[in-house]
C-alpha cells in the first residue's frame, strides 16, 4: 500500500495536468480566433486576452502576428503561421504548432496589424515569456526587459512579480522594473528610491550607466541618491578591476614562475649562466607537439591526456639533454662563470637552428585540451581554465621541487654540493654525479614548463627567446640561489606589469619593470632575499 | 710629442698591426676608385662595402675588448650604445634628405608623415646640422654608459649581475625603439639616406672614403687603447680585473677606473655605429637585440680578450664566416656560430692570438733546444 500510494499521486497530478491541457487548448482557439476575425480595435483587445492567457504558445502566434506572417486560409478558416519556401509559403497550424502544407499567397488572407498594434503586441510577449512556466525563460525575459526598458511593459511585468514563486527570478524581475521605473520620468520618487536601492545592489556596469542617466535627468532627493548610488558601483567596480587585474598579475608571475624555476636552480644553486634554458623550455613545449602528433594520429581518443602523457615526456626529454650538456660541456666550464654564459648561449643557437632544421620555422599547432578550454565568471571576475591550470601547475612543480629539495636524499646531497663542494665530496657524495642530476632537474623543469606554455604561446624554435631575459630578471630580482624568493619576485613582477599595463600600456610597461630591476639591483645587488653568510661567494 | 709619446707606448707588432690597417684602408678603397673595372687587382664596390663594415664591428670588437679583456666587465649590451651612435648618425642622414622624400614634406622624414606627425619632436632639433650630430654621436652613449656605470660600480654590481644589467639595458632599448610612439621610425628605423656632408652615401667615391675613414678610426682607437691600457692607469685596470678587492684594500678607487673605461668604450662604440649606419643604410632597432652584444663578446674571445690586435682579427673572422656561410649553406650559419661559441670557451681561452702565440713559443723552445 505504502508503495503505491505516491504512484496514485503520479497519477492523479498526470490527469489534472492533461485536462488543464485541454481546457487551456480550447482556450487558446477562442482568443486565436478573436485575433483573427473583427476590426483593429477587437484585434488588440484580443492581444491583451491572449496576454493575459499567460499561454506559452500564444507567444510565437502573437510573434508571427508581428512579423506579418499570420494568415487565415481561405477554404477552411484555419489560422496557420506561413513561412517563405521558395514561391510558396510553408504552413504550420498556428494552434498546434502542427505542419499544414503550403500555400501560394492568394489562397490565404493575412492577419493586418498597424503600427500602434505592433506596440502592443510586443508588450504583450515579453509579458507571455514573462509568464512563462519555465523559470529560465521568465528570468532572459526579465533580462531583456532590464536591457529594454520598455516602459509599457510594466503591467505586465507588476502581474508577474506578484504571481513570481522562485526568488532569483524575482530579484531579476524587480532589478527590471526598477530600471523601468528609474527612466521613467513620472513615476512617483519613492519608487524611484526603492528601485536606486534595487540597482545599487546589482552593482555592475549596466546599473551604474541607468543611475547616472537618472541622475542627470531627474533632481532633488532623487537625484543625490542616485549619484550617490552610482558613486558607490564605481568603487565596487574599480574594486572588481583591480581583482582582475592581480588575477592577471598571478596568471603572468606564474608564467614566469615557471620559466624561471629551473633557471633558480641550475643559475641560483650551481652559478652557471644558462643562456640555453629558454631552449630547454621550447624543447618541452615541441615535446608536447610531437606527443599531440601521434596522439591525433594513431590514438584520438587520447587527446584530453596529451598533456599528462606530454608531461613526463618532456622532464625525460629536456632533463638528459640537460644532463648531456652538463656532461660534455658545463662541467669544464665551473668557476668561469662568464664563460659559461658564452658557451650555453652557442649551444642555445645550435639547439634553435637543429629544431628548425627538424619542424621548420614556422609555428607549430598545439592544441588544449577541453578541461583547459573555456571560462567561468566568478563575481565580476572572468576567469579562463587555461590560465587556471597554468596557475596551479606552477604551484604544484614550485612546491615539488621545494619537497625535492628538503625531504629526499638527492636534495640533501643537491644543497650539501652547493653549499660546500670539497667538503661534500670528503664525506663521500659524489658530486660530478649530483652535478649532473642537479643540471638535469633544472632542464627537466624548464622541460614541464614548455608543457605549460605551448598552451599559451606560439610554439616556435624561438620560444625559449622571449623568456630568457624575464627568467633571469626573476632570478636576479628574488635573490640568486633563494626559491622562495624566486616564487616572490615572479608574482611581485607579474603582478606589476599588469598594473601598469593600463597606464603605460604593454610595451612602455615591460620597459618601466626592466628599469626598476636595473634600479633594484643597484640597491640590493644580491636581491630581494639575498643570502647570507659563508655560502656567499 | 704627444705622436711620439703614443707610438713609444705600442709594442712593434701592435705598430706593424695598426701600419697594416692603415695601408688596407688606403689600398682597398683606392684600388676600387683608380684602377679600370677590368683590371684583376680592383676591389669590387661590394667587397669594399663589406670591408667598411667589417671595420666598423673592428671597432667595436675593440670597444668590448676593452671593458671585457682589461677590465673584466663582461658586457651584454655594447651593442646598444653601437646602436645609439648609429641612430644619431642616421638622424642627421634622415634630415639630409630634404623634400626627396616619398611625401617631399620639407620639414618631416617619410615615417612621420605617415605616422601622422604635425610638427619635428624636440630631441630631432639640431640633428640637421652634422656639427650637432657629431659630438651627439660620442655624447648619447657615454652619457648613458655614465649612468648606467656610475650607478652599477659605485653599488658593487659585478660579474654576473652586470652581465644581467646591461642586457637588460639593451633590451629595454630594443623595445623602446620598436614603439612608433619613441619618434625614431618604430620598426622599420631610418633608411632611404641620400647624403653625407653634401655627397651621395650611394657614389663609389663616398663608400671608399667611409671605408678609409673607419680604418683611420680603428688605427685611433688601436693607439689610443695601447696608451691606456700601457699607462699606469691600464696597469691598474688589469689589476682589478685581476682581483678587485685587493686593489679596493689597497685604496684605489676601483669604481673610477671602471666608470672611465666603460664609458670611453662606449664612445668608441658609438663612433663605430655612427660609421657603420651610412655603409650599411639602415638602423632600424633590431641592432638593439641582445643576441648582437653577445655576438660581439664572441668576436673578441675568438680573436683573443685581453690584447688589442685580438678583437681586431676576431671581429673579421667571425664576420668573414658569417658572409659566406649565410651565403652559402644558410642552415648552417648558427650551427656554426653557436659550435664557435662552446669550442673558443673550452679550447681556445686565449683565442686566435693566444693560441698563435702558443704555438710561437713552442717552436721557439724547440729552436732553442736544436741550437743547445
Amino acid at each position: 500500500m505504502l508503495r503505491l500510494r505516491p504512484l496514485s499521486v503520479l497519477l492523479s497530478v498526470l490527469v489534472s495536468l492533461a485536462l488543464a491541457g485541454t481546457a487551456l487548448a480550447a482556450d487558446l482557439t477562442a482568443l486565436v480566433g478573436n485575433l483573427t476575425s473583427g476590426g483593429l480595435s477587437e484585434r488588440e483587445r484580443a492581444i491583451n486576452a491572449l496576454a493575459a492567457s499567460g499561454e506559452e504558445r500564444a507567444a510565437p502566434i502573437l510573434e508571427a502576428l508581428a512579423a506579418g506572417q499570420l494568415y487565415v486560409r481561405i477554404s477552411d478558416k484555419l489560422a496557420v503561421i506561413g513561412k517563405a519556401d521558395g514561391n510558396k509559403l510553408a504552413l504550420t497550424e498556428a494552434i498546434s504548432g502542427k505542419p499544414a502544407g503550403s500555400a501560394v499567397e492568394a489562397d490565404l488572407e493575412r492577419v493586418r496589424v498597424n503600427n500602434r498594434l505592433r506596440g502592443t503586441i510586443e508588450a504583450a510577449v515579453g509579458s507571455l515569456t514573462l509568464m512563462s512556466p519555465n523559470s529560465s525563460v521568465r528570468r532572459s525575459a526579465a533580462d531583456a526587459l532590464f536591457k529594454r526598458r520598455d516602459a509599457t511593459a510594466l503591467p505586465a511585468l507588476d502581474q508577474a512579480l506578484a504571481a513570481e514563486k522562485d526568488p532569483r527570478v524575482r530579484r531579476a524581475m524587480s532589478e527590471a522594473r526598477a530600471a523601468i521605473v528609474l527612466t521613467t520620468a513620472d513615476s512617483p520618487p519613492a519608487q524611484k528610491l526603492a528601485a536606486i536601492t534595487l540597482l545599487r545592489d546589482r552593482g555592475d556596469r549596466d546599473s551604474l550607466g541607468i543611475l547616472n542617466t537618472a541622475a542627470a535627468a531627474s533632481d532633488g532627493e532623487v537625484k543625490t541618491a542616485a549619484a550617490a548610488a552610482a558613486g558607490a558601483i564605481e568603487q565596487t567596480l574599480a574594486a572588481w578591476q583591480m581583482a582582475q587585474n592581480v588575477w592577471y598579475g598571478i596568471s603572468l608571475g606564474s608564467v614566469l614562475l615557471l620559466a624561471a624555476i629551473g633557471l633558480a636552480i641550475t643559475f641560483g644553486t650551481m652559478g652557471v649562466i644558462n643562456m640555453a634554458h629558454g631552449e630547454m623550455v621550447m624543447l618541452g613545449a615541441y615535446t608536447t607537439f610531437v606527443v599531440q602528433e601521434v596522439i591525433r594520429t594513431s590514438a584520438p581518443h587520447l587527446f584530453d591526456v596529451s598533456l599528462a602523457i606530454a608531461l613526463p615526456l618532456a622532464f625525460v626529454v629536456s632533463g638528459a639533454i640537460g644532463i648531456l650538456i652538463e656532461r660534455t660541456i658545463i662541467r669544464f666550464l665551473y668557476g668561469r662563470p662568464l664563460d659559461t654564459l658564452l658557451a650555453t648561449w652557442g649551444l642555445s643557437l645550435v639547439l634553435q637552428q637543429a629544431v628548425r632544421s627538424i619542424f621548420g620555422s614556422s609555428n607549430r599547432e598545439v592544441g588544449a585540451p577541453s578541461w583547459m578550454s573555456g571560462a567561468f565568471q566568478l563575481g565580476q571576475l572572468n576567469i579562463t581554465y587555461g590560465r587556471l591550470w597554468i596557475v596551479v601547475f606552477a604551484l604544484i612543480v614550485f612546491a615539488s621541487l621545494i619537497l625535492l629539495l628538503r625531504k629526499t636524499p638527492l636534495g640533501l646531497y643537491m644543497r650539501a654540493v652547493t653549499q660546500n663542494r670539497p667538503m661534500a665530496a670528503a664525506v663521500g657524495i659524489r658530486t660530478p654525479r649530483v652535478d649532473a642530476l642537479t643540471f638535469g632537474l633544472g632542464s627537466g623543469i624548464a622541460g614541464l614548463a614548455g608543457v605549460a606554455l605551448s598552451q599559451i604561446d606560439n610554439v616556435s624554435p624561438n620560444l625559449g627567446q622571449g623568456y630568457i631575459i624575464d627568467s633571469f630578471m626573476v632570478v636576479v630580482f628574488g635573490g640568486v640561489g633563494n626559491l622562495f624568493g624566486t616564487l616572490i619576485a615572479a608574482l611581485t613582477l607579474g603582478v606589476v606589469n599588469k598594473f601598469l599595463e593600463p597606464f603605460a600600456g604593454a610595451v612602455l610597461g615591460k620597459i618601466l619593470v626592466l628599469v626598476f630591476i636595473i634600479l633594484f639591483i643597484q640597491r640590493r645587488p644580491r636581491g630581494l632575499f639575498a643570502l647570507k653568510g659563508r655560502s656567499v661567494e | 710629442m704627444i705622436t711620439r709619446f703614443l707610438w713609444q707606448g705600442m709594442t712593434r707588432t701592435l705598430r706593424l698591426f695598426v701600419l697594416l690597417v692603415l695601408a688596407v684602408g688606403i689600398l682597398v678603397p683606392l684600388s676600387n676608385l683608380l684602377l679600370p673595372p677590368d683590371n684583376p687587382f680592383r676591389t669590387p664596390s661590394w667587397v669594399l662595402q663589406l670591408m667598411g663594415k667589417y671595420l666598423c664591428y673592428a671597432s667595436l670588437a675593440l670597444a668590448v675588448d676593452l671593458v671585457w679583456g682589461f677590465c673584466g666587465i663582461l658586457t651584454l649590451g655594447h651593442a646598444a650604445f653601437f646602436a645609439l651612435g648609429g641612430y644619431c648618425m642616421g638622424m642627421y642622414l634622415m634630415r639630409q634628405i630634404g623634400t626627396r622624400g616619398v611625401y617631399g614634406n620639407p620639414l618631416l622624414p617619410d615615417f612621420m608623415v605617415f605616422l601622422n606627425y604635425k610638427e619635428l619632436p624636440w630631441f630631432w632639433h639640431g640633428f640637421d646640422s652634422f656639427w650637432f650630430a657629431a659630438p651627439m654621436i660620442v655624447l648619447v652613449p657615454s652619457v648613458l654608459a655614465l649612468a648606467i656605470g656610475w650607478f652599477a660600480f659605485r653599488s658593487r654590481v659585478t660579474g654576473v649581475y652586470l652581465s644581467i644589467i646591461t642586457q637588460a639595458m639593451t633590451f629595454a632599448l630594443l623595445l623602446a625603439f620598436f614603439r612608433n610612439d619613441m619618434g625614431l621610425g618604430g620598426n622599420n628605423g631610418l633608411t632611404d639616406f641620400k647624403d653625407i656632408l653634401g655627397y651621395s652615401v650611394q657614389s663609389d667615391t663616398t663608400r671608399a672614403v667611409l671605408c678609409f675613414v673607419s680604418a683611420l678610426v680603428l688605427a685611433i682607437f688601436l693607439v689610443i687603447s695601447a696608451a691606456v691600457v700601457g699607462s699606469r692607469f691600464g696597469k691598474a685596470l688589469t689589476a682589478v680585473r685581476d682581483a678587485e678587492s685587493r686593489m679596493r684594500f689597497l685604496g684605489y678607487r676601483v669604481e673610477r677606473y671602471k666608470l672611465f673605461v666603460f664609458v670611453l668604450s662606449a664612445a668608441m662604440a658609438g663612433i663605430a655605429g655612427a660609421l657603420y649606419v651610412p655603409q650599411v643604410g639602415i638602423i632600424n632597432p633590431s641592432e638593439f637585440s641582445p643576441g648582437n652584444s653577445i655576438e660581439a663578446v664572441l668576436w673578441v674571445a675568438v680573436g683573443g680578450r685581453g690584447t688589442l690586435i685580438g678583437p681586431v682579427i676576431g671581429a673579421f673572422i667571425v664576420n668573414f664566416g658569417k658572409t659566406w656561410l649565410t651565403g652559402a649553406l644558410p642552415e648552417v650559419w648558427l650551427f656554426a656560430l653557436g659550435a664557435l661559441f662552446i669550442v673558443v670557451t673550452l679550447l681556445l681561452p686565449k683565442g686566435v692570438v693566444g693560441l698563435w702565440n702558443q704555438l710561437r713559443n713552442r717552436s721557439r723552445e724547440r729552436q732553442a733546444r736544436a741550437v743547445a
